[in-house]
């Protein structure tokens, strides 16, 4: 989130699209219900069903499963045939002006932006920006320029009319004007603020990057992010899924959102100089772009330190060539993960707090997949679906050649540390009882395996390239501290030997005392601040703020938020070019004439414009993260970029009831740029097959959370929810001949499972294209293992989910496929 | 007649000794709970924590006593949910008390039909040998267009935004000193 859970109060209009908050993040919806009832908000609910937050909306409005962005591009379109935007937010803090290269195309007819290759935009140069001479980006500030991006936008989204989306998404045109009216009307003009709460009804997709875009140009253009009630908000549906992926658990990034070295970086020199941009020139006289990740060395480098120690010297590069390398371009995702070990060339697998048997698309590849592994270890604090799969459904055991571990942990009750919230607030939890059994927390499993593996690598001389476990930092187990205390601090950083800009061996302030010499260390710079000498530890500060005095509800006292204590990131937008809020009634920060109030700024320099009405050239842009400093409004592929186009366009989901792309038989069906794994079993479904004629979508309930792992053992919550069930309009079930509660059995091409049905108003039948389109629902928190143990019965909804996903994250399209859906006989 | 969520506790602990009411479910957790409520929570030490599932963060206090949690609830101090929580998190203290809970290490051989019991003692280097071979018998120094890369594509590992913070930076660390690059969490599924 790029604001917080408090904030949702202060929304003039809240847009919750991709998520069903009030059922998966339930205590959210009191911070909705204030936005309601004391700030005048209206709520839109835009969903393929009627959910439970669609009941406490203003306004509801379905659409066919896989169909946002023709929906949000037909927002776009109302914003720019109208005009409601918010000129100087657009004009000065994002590069709506910016002229777009003049070889930048895109082909109505074929749905293909240029530089495609036939499998990929493998030539981005047409989506770059005009430049001057001295490399400042040229601009139109009227917006009249046909290349400006604000016209280029304009007539792209200009074929979204009401019609031509209704047709895709299957929403009455009447609803789409009243969403549109609604949420553009209350927050284009400066001083409002609207809000969107999404989650993985947005991310499963084929387009789910660009899902985000969509909404992400919408706020710009209104002026949404950096202000009071509004941002970009991604609600996580695990309690540390914004922490892991900080600490970056994930294939292409180390902590901080420092990229991963591919092979062709082979010195530390070559990997900064390839990740730190350079700052994009800005006209003379006007604010420059701080580009902040030109700090980059400092952040490598302290993260060497941390991972090494005294063995990282400036003369071993701080022990770069220790780090794993990936090829250019390779893939190494969840989705291509387990395409490997169905290839047998992953031979041995962690699954730590996870159950992919469950959570996976297409759980029947990774059922086969963990079958060809030579062993498997789980760590958990109950058996789950994949610690269990070698006598689990479609398994003979003594078939499976797979040995697997089960190691009981602690639950969260049962150690200290820390868990990193939505909003970005890291918060500490304390240890209440000691685990049960043999049980032990997750920390200590780490560091006897760590021990056990480095022994016998000093017992081994022959032992594969020894040195980076050898001399790994690990030195968090050796005294009487907790060690969850020293890692947090060790996460901070600390300054080293050497160090100018503090005494070594103490907590380093914050980042901005990170260097690139070795002199400091930190394990994710983004944390940096959380832990220090004058504060202590931050992440368990428990002072609450005086709504009085607090208007906004940042409560900076409780908890600690990354950056740096920012509880509204690009908060500089949120106030004019004299740095005096838009909103004045919900403030972020104020200039005060020699500093700001409020809110920690991001940057404290002076306002982007001198009290004489001149430009400040000492004041930085906004977006600081950006090289050149605005909002993306046309993602240029400079900084942060997406492999499938520089603004969206509506695809299909690759398994779709249309056979062709409802703006033509020529535009490209599904996303151009999708990539697929080529196995025996990845199986998809025709466009438009009669055998899989229905839409499908998973979804979860507040009673289960996740695959059910730890929910699925709790008498109370299996009391309210005890079995798999698919929900079904009353149309469908009508022409299916099946009955509420009786039990049916929903098939896609990869799958098949058991299910009661729920046959409901909550769905119904959409007419797309002037047929009528079927949608159906499952959740995925069942399984066999639990709460009746049953491994002749298939209840997993990800049985029938597809194993392709989104080419920029390669998250699966598990909120849009195809199935039928039959009586059990 | 209005039944608050205490008077049903009274009630039922006047029931006690009946299995199943005429509400047609088993009572009996919820008697044993709230005779353990009357008789420790006011000695109960009283430990603050944050909620595991979804992603809100919500403020929780939990009660212990002789070891064992005995009672979960909202923590009226927290901004965020000021006291309440939702059905998963009013209901945690069955989940960290549970029965089924893994208390012990299992291991189960290849093609065999049932887990055995292992002490850590037994497991641990188990699994490191098994690290080690598949590491020593996968790992790259270069790749194959010659460039150093000091890797195992041999190995992969989930996990996980079950872990701590703290955890989850200690275990990229253990997986990348190992030379990992298959690695991923929930936040790609």
């Amino acid at each position: 989130m790029t604001n917080h859970w408090i904030d949702i109060k202060n929304s003039d209009v809240i847009l919750i699209m991709g998520s069903n908050a009030a059922e998966n993040h339930p205590i959210s919806f009191r911070w909705v219900t204030e936005a309601r009832v004391n700030n005048g908000a209206k709520l839109i609910s835009v969903d393929p069903r009627f959910t439970r937050t669609s009941s406490k909306a203003d306004v509801y409005a379905p659409l066919r499963s896989g169909t946002d962005i023709a929906f949000l591009g037909g927002m776009l379109n109302y914003i720019l045939q109208n005009d409601l935007i918010h000129e100087e937010y657009v004009t000065e803090y994002t590069n709506g002006a910016y002229l777009v290269d003049e070889n930048y195309d895109f082909d109505p007819e074929a749905g293909l932006f240029s530089g495609y290759d036939g499998s990929s935009y493998s030539d981005k140069s047409s989506w770059n920006f005009q430049t001057d001479a001295d490399g400042a980006i040229l601009r139109d500030k009227t917006l009249q320029d046909p290349h400006c991006v604000y016209q280029i936008i304009k007539d792209h989204y200009s074929r979204y009319d009401l019609d031509t989306v209704s047709g895709v998404t299957g929403t009455p045109t009447e609803k789409l004007q009243e969403v549109y009216e609604t949420y553009v009307g209350a927050s284009y003009m400066p001083g409002t603020a609207g809000t969107i709460m999404y989650a993985m009804g947005w991310t499963q997709h084929t387009v789910g990057a660009q899902n985000i875009r969509a909404m992400s140009i919408i706020q710009l253009l209104l002026g949404n992010i950096g202000v009071a009630g509004g941002g970009v908000n991604a609600l996580r549906g695990e309690s540390n899924v914004q922490g892991s992926t900080d600490h970056c658990l994930l294939f292409h990034i180390w902590p901080g959102y420092l990229k991963t070295p591919q092979e062709t970086e082979q010195t530390l020199q070559a990997y900064n100089d390839r990740w730190t941009p350079t700052a994009t020139p800005t006209p003379e006289g006007e604010p420059a772009s701080a580009s902040w990740w030109g700090n980059y060395p400092k952040y490598s480098v302290s993260f060497l330190k941390s991972m090494y120690g005294a063995a990282a010297t400036a003369d071993n590069g701080f022990a770069y060539s220790w780090m794993p390398k990936r090829d250019t371009g390779g893939n190494y995702a969840w989705q291509c993960m387990f395409d490997a070990m169905y290839r047998e060339e992953i031979k041995g697998f962690f699954a730590w707090g996870q159950n992919p048997a469950n959570s996976s698309g297409h759980t029947n590849k990774i059922r086969a997949a963990l079958a060809k592994l030579d062993w498997l270890v789980c760590v958990n604090i109950y058996p789950t679906e994949t610690s269990e799969f070698w006598h689990g459904p479609g398994l003979n055991a003594a078939d499976v050649a797979t040995e697997v571990f089960e190691l009981p942990c602690a639950a969260s009750v049962e150690k200290e540390g820390s868990i990193t919230n939505s909003g970005r607030w890291a918060q500490w939890r304390y240890k209440a009882v000691d685990p049960p059994g043999d049980a032990k927390p997750d920390a200590e499993i780490m560091n006897e395996l760590y021990l056990a593996i480095k022994a016998l690598y000093e017992a081994d001389p022959a032992g594969a390239y020894p040195d980076p476990i050898l001399n790994v930092k690990w030195d968090y187990f050796d005294g009487p501290e907790i060690p969850a205390v020293l890692l947090a601090k060790e996460i901070n950083g600390y300054y080293l030997e050497g160090s100018e800009a503090g005494t070594p061996g103490t907590l380093v302030q914050n980042f901005t005392k990170l260097a690139d010499d070795g002199t400091t260390s930190s394990g994710n710079w983004l944390y940096s601040d959380s832990f220090t000498e004058e504060e202590g530890n931050r992440m368990a500060d428990r002072v609450a703020s005086d709504p009085a005095e607090d208007v906004i509800g940042l409560n900076a006292g409780w908890a600690w938020c990354w950056p740096v204590n920012r509880r509204i990131v690009y908060n500089r937008a949120s106030v004019d070019l004299l740095g005096q809020p838009y909103d004045t009634e919900h403030p972020v920060i104020t200039w005060d004439g020699s500093g700001w109030v409020g809110d920690v700024p991001d940057g404290g320099w002076a306002p982007m414009k001198n009290e004489d009405g001149t430009y400040n050239p000492d004041s930085r842009l906004p977006f600081i993260m950006q090289p050149d400093g605005v909002g993306k409004v046309f993602a240029n592929p400079v900084g942060a970029s997406t492999v499938d186009g520089p603004i969206p366009e509506h695809y299909e989901p690759v398994e779709s009831p249309l056979a062709t792309h409802p703006f033509g038989a020529a535009h490209a069906r599904y996303n151009p740029a999708v990539v697929f794994c080529e196995s025996d079993m990845d199986l998809l479904a025709d466009a438009g097959s009669t055998e899989y004629p229905i839409v499908c979508s998973t979804y979860r309930m507040v009673e289960h959370w996740q695959t059910g792992v730890m929910t699925r053992w709790v008498p109370w919550l299996n009391e309210l929810q005890p079995d798999m069930w698919v929900e079904m309009s009353e149309e469908l079930a009508a022409e299916k001949g099946i009955a509420n509660g009786e039990h049916v059995r929903v098939r896609s091409i990869r799958g098949e499972v058991q299910a009661v049905a729920i046959v409901t108003k909550r769905f119904k039948p959409f007419t797309i294209m002037d047929q009528t389109v079927h949608q159906i629902g499952v959740p995925w928190c069942f399984g066999w293992v639990a709460p009746n143990p049953d491994p002749t019965r298939e209840t997993n909804g990800n049985l029938l989910t597809p194993n392709v996903g989104d080419p920029n994250t390669r998250i699966p399209e598990s909120k849009a496929f195809m199935v039928d859906v039959v009586k059990e006989a | 007649m209005l039944v608050t969520r205490r008077d049903f506790l009274k009630t039922s602990a006047v029931t006690a000794g009946v299995a199943i009411t005429g509400m047609g479910f088993a009572l009996a957790p919820v008697e044993a709970h709230a005779a353990e409520l009357r008789k420790d929570l006011g000695e109960a030490t009283q430990t603050t924590t944050i909620c595991p599932y979804c992603g809100v963060g919500c403020g929780l206090v939990v009660h212990a006593s002789d070891g064992k949690v005995i009672n979960i609830e909202g923590d009226s101090e927290h901004p965020i949910n000021q006291g309440t929580a939702c059905s998963k998190g009013a209901s945690l203290y069955q989940m960290a008390n549970n029965d089924n809970r893994l208390t012990t290490v299992r291991y189960r051989a290849a093609n065999a039909t049932e887990w055995q019991d292992l002490s850590w003692d037994e497991a641990i280097p188990m699994i490191a040998q098994r690290v080690k071979a598949t590491r020593d018998a996968t790992f790259e120094e270069t790749n194959t267009a010659g460039n150093t890369v000091n890797r195992t594509l041999g190995i992969g590992s989930l996990g996980s935004a079950a872990l701590d913070n703290e955890e989850c930076w200690l275990y990229q660390k253990f997986l990348r000193a190992m030379g990992l690059v298959y690695i991923g969490h929930q936040a790609r599924n």
